[in-house]
């Protein structure tokens, strides 16, 4: 569903990433972990289009995406959850949910959100920005799913919140996944990232230095811990 | 108490100007980050247009007012397209420059065509005159301005709480980029804002046309004041900019009236204040740290 082949980005004279290529299915969770510095923040830049400096290519549904603006890669099915959260303070909770436009027929509807998330619900008209850490974190998971983007770019999810937060998101991710959506999770937590995920993959230094599946990932925890320096 | 009740009227008759169009200078800043130095001149094209057209061919005010706005949206449009989209990538600085020198340049334009002694325009008669209200007789015509101007307020408010296109300012206000990365074509609103910024500059200056000398220069001192308002309000604020107005005129209604050689100087006095008590103005957030 979505592929990257051989993605380099700069800024000015520094090569944040080099060669990077992998791949997202249909129904998959992956994830891409690493410490920071390690060039996350710019891969998922470049996958928004909003880093330019780059070569390579981005496919989605075999869709050269590559040259598209930030607005026209939403609208092909990319859902980005920033890692701030990025809900608006001058929109209500509502209309963060409805800000984004359609982009598939698996758009869950106001209904669905609110059922699932009903702290949403019950906070409807008050300003985005007002909810609590972990509701604003569902409300970022939500507005994405509102839109039926096809692949969902979770950027740090799990960070700063409490495990019960940390354990409903992963239900959301294993819901979504169910659903056929694929899934690109950055994420430095390593124990929540094997509870979720079905691949990963190990960036340092701006190189995909491995891929492994959830087995090896787990049975090489401490060595990755160590590695992350987490 | 019958002073207090005509400086106030006065006041928020001035401030009634000052609100209009610091409200399209403070869209045009939220959506495009441009502080436009020209939205003076386009208050005064907008008094000289509705001064023209009822010199040429007869326009009431009250056609005026809806006319000349239509006029000044497409002509803020075709700057924006022609000039300032040009510059919206490099430092706002740049546009800044470019708005000023439009302003040197409309000026003095309008100077050539229409010389430097001002243009005539007779108050329609179901304004003139005065209205007795509280044993105090009113000019007709600033009750009628703040009307106007509080009509305007309200459907611009309604605009941008109430309606999904409101939704998507507000969005890009806030943050262009984040907007842009869930789908919103933020560039799409580009024109329009300005258009419309530019079109509440010219309805201030076609109310202002039976009210004030319509000369070349009258927005010269005009958009001084404008940047003291919305500075006061909060840069890119809209209730800031309605309140900063209305605040301002009424500043310079009663310094006017009760120190006369101070009147201007209160007015950034006021500012100093708000600026050391609140450096983001009245309603302004303070710059996001993210």
């Amino acid at each position: 569903m979505l592929e990257i082949e051989n993605l380099s980005a700069w800024y000015g004279e520094a090569q944040a990433l080099r060669d990077a290529t992998l791949s997202v299915a249909e129904g998959e969770v992956v994830t891409l972990v690493g410490r920071n510095g390690a060039g996350k923040t710019t891969l998922v830049r470049c996958l928004m289009g909003l880093h330019k400096h780059l070569t390579g290519s981005i496919r989605l549904d075999g869709r050269e995406i590559t040259s598209l603006p930030a607005h026209k890669r939403a609208r092909a099915g990319l859902g980005w959850v920033q890692d701030d959260r990025g809900i608006f303070a001058n929109l209500s909770v509502e209309e963060n949910l409805l800000l984004p436009p359609k982009v598939s027929d698996s758009a869950w509807t106001l209904e669905q959100v609110y059922d699932a998330f009903p702290a949403l619900g019950s906070r409807r008209r008050a300003g985005g920005t007002t909810l609590s850490g972990g509701e604003q974190q569902m409300l970022a998971v939500a507005r994405v799913l509102r839109t039926g983007a096809r692949l969902l770019l979770l950027d740090e999810p799990s960070e700063g919140l409490a495990p019960v937060i940390v354990a409903q998101i992963g239900d959301i991710v294993r819901t979504a996944k169910q659903s056929g959506i694929g899934v690109l999770l950055i994420e430095q937590n390593v124990r929540f990232a094997a509870t979720v995920a079905d691949r990963h993959y190990l960036l340092a230094q701006g190189r995909l230095v491995e891929s492994l599946d959830n087995d090896e990932f787990v049975e090489r925890q401490d060595e990755l811990l160590e590695h992350l320096g987490i | 108490m019958n002073a207090v009740l005509q400086y106030t009227v006065q006041g928020l008759a001035a401030g009634s100007f000052y609100a209009l169009a610091a409200l399209g200078l403070a869209v045009i800043f939220g959506v495009l980050g441009v502080v436009n130095f020209a939205h003076g001149a386009f208050y005064m094209l907008g008094a000289v247009a509705a001064a023209v057209l009822l010199d040429t061919v007869g326009m009431s005010l009250w056609l005026a007012l809806i006319v000349v706005p239509l006029l000044m949206l497409v002509f803020g449009m075709l700057v924006e397209r022609l000039l300032v989209q040009w510059l919206l990538p490099l430092d706002p600085l740049y546009n800044l420059l470019l708005t000023f020198g439009l302003t040197l340049l409309l000026v003095d334009l309008v100077k050539r065509r229409y010389g430097v002694s001002g243009l005539p325009y007779e108050r329609p008669e179901a304004l003139s005159g005065r209205v007795q209200l509280g044993g105090v007789g009113l000019p007709v015509y600033q009750l009628f301005v703040i009307g106007v101007a509080l009509l305007v307020c309200l459907g611009v408010w309604l605009l941008m709480t109430r309606t999904r296109v409101g939704m998507i300012v507000r969005a890009a206000t806030e943050r262009p980029e984040l907007a842009g990365a869930l789908g919103i074509n933020v560039g799409r609103w580009v024109t329009p804002v300005f258009g419309f910024g530019v079109a509440l500059a010219g309805l201030a200056g076609v109310l202002a046309a039976p009210f004030r000398a319509i000369t070349a220069e009258m927005g010269s001192d005009f958009i001084i004041i404008l940047f003291a308002v919305v500075v006061i309000g909060g840069l890119g604020s809209i209730v800031g900019a309605v309140v900063g107005g209305f605040l301002v005129g009424l500043v310079e209604a009663f310094g006017q009236a009760y120190a006369p050689t101070f009147a201007q100087v209160l007015i950034f006095v006021l500012m100093a204040v708000v600026v050391l008590a609140r450096p983001a103005g009245l309603f302004g957030r303070e710059e996001a740290t993210a």
